[in-house]
């Protein structure tokens, strides 16, 4: 059961791999939106008249 | 798609907030400092109102709210404040109104003094409000991922011990993996768990006892336990597992409680998120050119002028000046069709120009806009507890204090008699308890409906609502402006020589351009929807006043009028049957006559409101009486109610006569909701336990009715009272689902049936359980019906 020595650790820096992966997933922020993205496929490209507008809210498509 | 194209402003939003977003330390100092701002008059006009000549009212965000008992110490400590007259603070959304005498306090004392308790309070800013949610969401992932990944692997190295416990396991094995757990926990207590700590420290510095003191008080003793346990020898249970998950299971039941809290607010942060942040300013430079300015919309002042490119929100109401197009209002009165708007028309702030640039005239800003009146409303209706909320929070408050005594007396009893246990069942009976539940069970329910009805149009102002609505008996409904549009329109008409009827109604109005009448005003509406325009002069013109006018027109004569004034100035035949059946009706004949020919005749009235029937109809089989009293004569009443289908009406009524007839029926027993028109009804609407004013444009913001029907649509009247009836019977769902959780989990858990992870799921799982049983209330957004853009309104030129 030695092996556990060596394993403990091993197991230790795969968690410290996963948390770092994690956080930085979150700042990143891989976790803003999470429905937007399947959406935006769909999207027709910019409406054209909307060009310049910084207040925008709405779209009507 | 709605849903996405939210999302795609809100990650805008985002990547703007990560550039100038303060991280946690650095905010204290800097919201120190800025406190004294607030007390700026020009900084406090953009979210104070002045309610009196020195009272002021504003909606402040408060940081660190976590339970039910913070709202309550806020409140208590606030209200303790000489010259604070009023505090409410709304657990749902976070937000406190407060009402304070600037004489005796400032904005800034008030606001240091809820961070002398450990709290921060700012003013109330949408932008704000969102960065604040998104930078807890991102921290709250943060330690709930880490709480995750270190729980997996303590439970992973439990299940190794408790293997080991069965098996048989060399001391040294064990040994080395309790050190393994102790280390892998370590991140989990001094990261994952800190908001536990830290709140439960605040409640106990203040003498109160929240919800986070049993856990945090749980998991302090689980851990130490532990540890002594893993130091001396290792011969005994270690509960890291059980640490790492009721802390895992907390986060994850605290995550989705802000989803959900952020989810059943959004229908009132759509409303405050409409009003744009910027706007195109106009101003004539030396030339006399437009010279176009981008500025802050909190710099606009009244009488500013603003161009409107089409998708721009509108910034502040006032009145279109020059363009023609449609304006998309229904976040605001429900109203599915965008509206006409022409010069002179006026414009809410907060709805959406569609289709072709309007330049507006500013007239009222800020706190005075009709949004902010009506977030306002809204405002109040969520912060204000019903008698049940407020029962729930004293008994929480209790309930946690029971619990703590009790679990001393569970440690002292099995310590007497199975020292080996003590440690697990005391945890248990100090984690299954969930005074949360209760204290959320109706703000909840509340909350998501009242922001489900205003999207329908239907404004609720005040707490207690939906509730009374709910149990009505008896709708009583005024007639005018309430089944009825309230103003005259043309209902029909007959042309009997060979002009056509646009022909004749041109005429008409001509003659009646300058009268005052509402007939003449209902005319004149009809004729400016036809498609004819022709300028015709008008010579000779005498008004006859209560029957009629004439003048020439290209040199002939013409009347129009009461048929008795047609009848003798041009000594034409009119059948008298037609004219008694208008009468009948309640409806109104104007005539309109060449001296040799009559050549048409209108009929104006009173229009039912489309719906009306049906919704009578609906209220009925809803189980509702339904009465009629109005104040008009016994013919329209009597046409209105049988064409809607009211059985049971009176005519003639002074307001008085309405109040008493009101006043009886609560006399033996009834719970009546009123509808009117919200002017005229002030008394009786006053008087009903539960009133609706029907209200568009600014009468919402006179109306002081529980409830305003903002799109005046009946229809939603029907959505409103089935609604109510759901949340009630949600908030009685959740109020015995907490009750029964919280006595049926304690005494298992003192007589040592339920383990510490046991203990953990329920307790989350209970308040989760509420707040989506709440969810339930909020409707999905529907597909928003496409604006009919294209063919007739292309006629308007742009004006750049």
């Amino acid at each position: 059961m030695n092996i556990l020595y060596i394993l403990i650790p091993v197991s230790l820096l795969l968690v410290a791999a996963i948390t770092w992966f994690f956080l930085w997933a979150i700042r990143s922020g891989q976790f803003e939106d999470l429905e937007g993205p399947a959406h935006e496929i769909l999207m027709d490209d910019d409406d054209p008249k909307r060009v310049g507008s910084h207040t925008s809210k709405k779209r009507y498509d | 798609m709605a849903q996405a194209i939210m999302d795609n402003g809100l990650s805008d939003f985002y990547r703007y907030r990560t550039e100038t977003a303060p991280t946690g330390k650095e905010l204290v100092p800097e919201f120190l400092r800025q406190t004294e701002v607030y007390d700026n008059p020009t900084i406090q006009k953009r979210f104070v109102r002045e309610v009196g000549e020195h009272l002021r009212e504003a909606a402040l965000i408060l940081e660190g709210i976590t339970c039910a008992a913070c709202v309550w110490l806020n409140e208590r400590h606030l209200r303790a404040l000489p010259g604070v007259l009023e505090v409410q603070v709304n657990y749902t959304t976070h937000r406190a109104q407060v009402r304070w005498d600037e004489r005796q306090i400032q904005l800034s004392q008030i606001l240091q003094a809820i961070t002398a308790i450990g709290y921060f309070a700012h003013p109330y800013d949408p932008a704000r409000q969102q960065a604040l949610l998104e930078q807890e969401r991102k921290q709250q992932l943060r330690r709930l991922g880490i709480a995750g990944v270190m729980g997996m692997q303590v439970m992973m190295v439990a299940v190794a011990l408790y293997a080991g416990d069965f098996y048989g396991m060399e001391a040294e094995y064990r040994r080395l993996l309790q050190w393994l757990s102790l280390l892998l926990t370590l991140p989990i207590m001094l990261y994952a768990a800190v908001p536990f700590y830290r709140n439960a420290w605040r409640d106990l510095r203040h003498g109160q006892v929240g919800m986070d003191v049993p856990v945090a008080l749980g998991i302090t003793l689980a851990f130490l336990g532990s540890v002594w346990v893993t130091w001396q020898s290792g011969n005994g249970a270690v509960y890291y597992d059980s640490v790492g998950m009721f802390v895992f299971f907390l986060l994850t039941a605290r995550y989705f409680e802000l989803m959900a809290r952020s989810r059943s607010a959004r229908a009132s942060e759509a409303l405050v998120q409409m009003v744009p942040a910027m706007a195109a300013r106009l101003r004539l430079d030396e030339t006399g050119q437009s010279q176009e300015d981008w500025v802050a919309v909190a710099d606009l002042m009244p009488g500013d002028r603003v161009l409107l490119r089409p998708g721009d929100s509108i910034p502040a109401d006032g009145v279109v000046l020059t363009g023609r197009s449609s304006v998309d209002e229904s976040l605001l009165t429900g109203e599915s069709l965008p509206l006409l708007r022409q010069p002179g028309d006026r414009l809410t702030a907060g709805t959406v120009n569609i289709e072709s640039p309007l330049q507006m005239q500013v007239e009222k800003i800020g706190a005075d806009t009709l949004l902010s009146h009506i977030l306002r409303l809204l405002e109040r209706a969520q912060s204000e507890k019903p008698y049940l909320t407020q029962l729930a929070d004293r008994t929480a408050t209790w309930f946690v204090l029971a619990v703590l005594l009790l679990a001393g007396l569970v440690a002292w009893y099995w310590w007497q008699h199975d020292p080996s246990h003590w440690l697990a069942i005391t945890l248990s009976v100090l984690v299954v308890t969930c005074p949360c539940a209760l204290s959320l069970a109706t703000p909840a329910a509340i909350t998501a409906a009242t922001g489900t009805l205003t999207q329908h149009g239907l404004l609720t102002t005040r707490g207690h609502a939906l509730e009374t609505l709910a149990r009505t008996t008896h709708v009583v409904f005024d007639k005018t402006g309430t089944l009825t549009d309230g103003r005259l329109r043309l209902l029909n008409s007959q042309v009997f020589s060979a002009l056509t009827l646009a022909n004749c109604l041109h005429y008409a109005a001509a003659l009646e351009s300058h009268s005052e009448h509402p007939l003449a005003k209902a005319l004149l509406e009809a004729a400016k929807q036809t498609a004819v325009s022709t300028n015709l002069v008008v010579e000779n013109l005498s008004n006859q006043p209560g029957a009629g006018i004439q003048g020439d027109i290209d040199g002939q004569r013409w009347w129009i009028g009461t048929a008795d004034f047609v009848q003798t100035q041009t000594g034409l035949h009119i059948d008298p049957a037609c004219r008694l059946q208008a009468q009948t009706d309640g409806h109104s004949l104007v005539w309109l006559a060449e001296r040799d020919r009559l050549h048409a005749v209108f009929m104006l009235g009173d229009d039912l409101r489309p719906g009306a029937a049906q919704l009578v109809a609906d209220l009925k089989t809803a189980g509702c009486q339904v009465l009629l009293l109005t104040g008009d004569h016994q013919h329209s009443a009597a046409r209105i109610a049988e064409a809607v289908g009211i059985t049971d009406y009176a005519w003639q009524l002074t307001p008085d006569d309405k109040l008493a007839r009101v006043k009886a029926l609560q006399a033996a027993g009834a719970v009546v909701a009123m509808i009117g028109d919200g002017v005229n009804d002030a008394p009786v609407l006053g008087q009903a336990q539960v009133s609706i004013a029907m209200g568009g444009g600014t009468q919402a913001a006179r109306a002081s009715a529980d409830m305003i029907l903002l799109s005046e649509d009946l229809s939603h009247l029907r959505t409103g009272l089935l609604m109510a009836r759901k949340t009630l019977r949600i908030i009685r769902q959740n109020l015995l689902w907490a009750a029964l959780y919280n006595l049926l989990a304690l005494p298992a858990a003192a007589l040592g049936y339920v383990a510490p992870w046991m203990a953990a799921i329920g307790m989350s799982a209970s308040s989760l359980l509420v707040v989506l049983n709440a969810l339930r209330l909020v409707e999905r957004e529907q597909p928003r019906q496409k604006p009919a853009t294209a063919d007739n309104r292309n006629d308007s030129t742009p004006i750049l």
